[in-house]
């Protein structure tokens, strides 16, 4: 008998039992789906925060208050790095006189605050930084302004906000140039507002209130600048500039504080993702072994509910080839179609969610999910089909 | 079986248009040794296609053995009707398993076709039985949900026929089993005769050496009894060889041949002396269907 024969067979039994059929698959569905949502999503945030940070410029360095090993070996990632005083405004001030060949340094720190214009409100990110911080903003301004130097020096209420802000408060294509909202209770003039960036890691990234980071310490009530960014002028010169830092912030803070260039960054993040993301395909993976630990039970089930069939096909001639292969196939047949399904549902998932986070699903993603099922299926299908083939005819003739 | 037509029971006028009840009829009139001398010519020169030499077979039940057959020996030839008769518990079935080539002897020989089957495989022996043998069942054993046809096919499918090929030979058999024209309907579909049918259709698909038939009227009434037994003493007819496992004495009588078994033992291995036609049956029980009339009619019924 030969290889299509088999899968025939197989066809007709699977269909012969549809809904058995279905909710057997329905474990391996599960499976797949959630390996390829969770990977898509792994893969679409990696792929966000490489060209969020790429757009940025090659050109950038980030100082982090604390010690880390450049190759993630550290126990946290970015703000919070493991011990280390935080850095202040001040510290930012005097980077800024004493480093040379760089455009600027900007300090950043955030929060979120309830912003409110009449009856509306949003629940938005604040964002703090000096004027200087359109150097590491990606966004464009539809309208008026980022803030100047002396709203910055001067604390003043003023923000430029992002998209979902403006669409929230200033519904119907209102102008908010110039209105004042309450951020916190605390009024602040809207000077400027961004188009809509899209996709957004912790969220929206366009639901977020820029202010001068002096603005925001009086809004947050903390003075600690978790990060710092310095543009340096000649990408040529990044080496130069980080050693500088270092021996300029040394008498305040020894060694306690990394400075990595973006490329060290996005490495870091990325093998923070990567880790998770492996971590949670892993969980997905279990949910799939337990999906082909259903297709083995069903499959015991049909192996003894079809005893007599196989002491029919044993008796007309059937070798144990024949019988292994027809049930091996079938349980293959189960878990390759729960594969197919599953990663449609898991792409379809991801497509839904992409307006959330965002999802990238990767071509590998989609074969190894397809081959781990159709793997899931061999697997699960052999003790089942070993029992079948090596039943005695005589026994599974008698069998009722 | 429970009607017991014999040749000297039955009604004048029905007796006198059956061609082969008048050579019956005849033969009882022989002696005993001139039927046998008879029945010798008529197996000369034949091959034998099936022999087994002093086969045992000890089953082991919690410690205790069961002799099931104790030094069997039969040779079956080309062309031969043999019925395996004995009560419940005689080691019918044990035999039959072992002829079929499903099951192995405790000690002894079985060889089919020359072939001596001692030390084969499991999957060797499938092979055999794929070429070799057809089975009938008591309980027809066809898959269920699985339309007429396509279990005619299965033997073939195993033996390695391609799908034109098969589905033509599957339709033959059908056709010579009088049910080309339920080429798709499955078990479900069919009555308890026409299943039998389909399966004696199955055993013939791949032109066995022997067709092997345990109880094949057991769960039959005893009108499409007779309609199998027919079949079979036609296919019997035309040359090939078949063998009939049987509790009932009636149903043995329609076979040319009796091998008798009582606890494990052959103790009686004759011709049959007044063998039934059972065409003549169908006739005599007043039946109108599956051409049993016109078959015999065409066998001599001058009306
Ligand atoms: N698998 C088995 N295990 C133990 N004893 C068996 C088995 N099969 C048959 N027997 C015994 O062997 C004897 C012959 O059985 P069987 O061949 O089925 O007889 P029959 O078909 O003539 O009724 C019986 O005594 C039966 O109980
Ligand atoms: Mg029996």
């Amino acid at each position: 008998m030969n290889f299509t024969e088999s899968f025939r067979i197989a066809i007709r039994a699977v269909f012969a039992n549809k809904v058995r059929s279905a909710l057997t698959m329905l474990g391996v569905i599960i499976g797949v789906a959630a390996v390829i949502l969770l990977v898509a999503i792994g893969t679409g945030v990696q792929g966000e925060v490489t060209s969020t940070v790429e757009g940025l410029g090659s050109n950038l360095l980030f100082i982090f208050p604390g010690k880390q090993s450049t190759t993630g070996g550290g126990s946290s990632f970015g703000p919070g790095m493991s011990g280390g005083k935080p850095f202040s405004l001040s510290d930012a001030q005097y980077l800024r006189t004493r480093l040379q060949l760089i455009d600027a340094v900007v300090p950043v720190a955030s929060g979120a605050g309830n912003a409110r214009y009449q009856n509306r409100n949003d629940y938005a990110t604040l964002s703090g930084t000096t004027d200087q911080g359109t150097l590491v903003v990606s966004a464009t301004l539809g309208a008026g302004r980022f803030f100047n130097r002396s709203e910055n020096d001067a604390a003043s209420r003023v923000g430029v906000i992002g998209y979902t802000v403006k669409t929230s408060l200033f519904p119907n294509g209102e102008d908010p140039l110039g209105r004042v909202i309450t951020i916190n209770g605390q009024r602040f003039t809207v000077i400027g507002w961004y188009t809509k960036v899209g996709g957004g890691l912790s969220g929206d990234q366009d639901n977020v209130i820029r202010v001068p980071i002096s603005a925001l310490e009086s809004l947050t009530g903390n003075s600690r600048v978790p990060i710092m960014l310095v543009k340096v002028t000649n990408t040529s010169d990044i080496d130069l500039v980080r050693a500088q830092i270092k021996r300029v912030l040394a008498p305040k803070f020894s060694d306690q504080i990394t400075v990595m260039s973006q490329d060290q960054t996005l490495g870091i993040f990325n093998q923070l993702l990567g880790t998770l993301t492996v971590m949670l395909a892993g969980i997905a993976g279990i949910s799939l072994l337990v999906g082909g630990i259903g297709i083995m039970n069903i499959m015991l089930v049909s192996v003894s509910e079809r005893t007599r069939e196989i002491g029919i096909r044993k008796a007309v001639g059937a070798r144990t080839y024949d019988i292994l292969s027809q049930f091996v196939i079938e349980a293959m047949m189960l878990s390759v179609l729960g594969g197919v399904f599953g990663i449609a549902v898991g792409a379809g998932g991801a497509f839904a969610l992409s307006g959330l986070v965002p999802t990238t699903v990767t071509p590998w993603a989609v074969a190894i999910a397809f081959f781990f099922s159709a793997g899931v299926g061999i697997f699960f299908g052999v003790y089942p089909a070993w029992k079948a083939s090596k039943l005695d005819p005589i026994v599974a003739l008698r069998y009722e | 079986m429970t009607k017991k037509p014999t040749t000297d029971a039955l009604p004048k006028g029905a007796a006198d248009t059956g061609r082969s009840l008048a050579s019956q009829r005849e033969n009882a009139f022989l002696g005993e040794d001139r039927r046998r001398a008879e029945w010798g010519r008529r197996l000369d020169g034949r091959r034998t296609v099936l022999e087994v030499r002093g086969v045992t077979k000890v089953y082991q039940l919690e410690g205790i053995e069961v002799h099931a057959l104790c030094g069997v020996s039969v040779a079956i030839r080309e062309g031969e009707m043999v019925a395996i008769m004995g009560p419940s518990g005689s080691g019918k079935s044990t035999l039959m398993h072992i002829i079929g080539l499903l099951d192995r002897p405790t000690s002894g020989v079985v060889s089919i076709e020359g072939e001596v089957v001692g030390d084969l495989t499991p999957n060797q022996l499938a092979g055999l039985r794929n070429q070799h043998i057809g089975f009938v069942f008591q309980s027809f054993n066809l898959l269920a949900r699985t339309g007429a046809q396509a279990n005619v096919e299965l033997p073939l499918v195993y033996g390695g026929v391609s799908g034109s090929e098969r589905a033509r030979r599957a339709r033959e058999a059908l056709e010579r089993v009088e049910l080309g024209d339920r080429l798709n309907h499955t078990s479900g579909q069919l009555s308890g005769g026409q299943q039998q049918r389909v399966a004696i259709a199955r055993a013939l698909v791949t032109n066995p050496s022997i067709v092997l038939a345990d109880e094949p009227t057991g769960n039959l009434d005893s009108r499409s009894g007779v309609e199998v037994m027919g079949i079979l003493q036609d296919l019997n007819a035309q040359g090939i060889t078949v063998v009939i496992v049987t509790h009932d004495a009636n149903v043995a009588r329609h076979a040319r041949r009796i091998v008798e078994l009582r606890d494990g033992e052959i103790v009686r291995d004759e011709p049959v002396p007044d063998r039934l036609d059972a065409h003549d049956e169908i006739i005599q029980l007043g039946m109108n269907t599956v051409g049993g009339v016109e078959r015999a009619r065409a066998a001599g019924d001058p009306a």
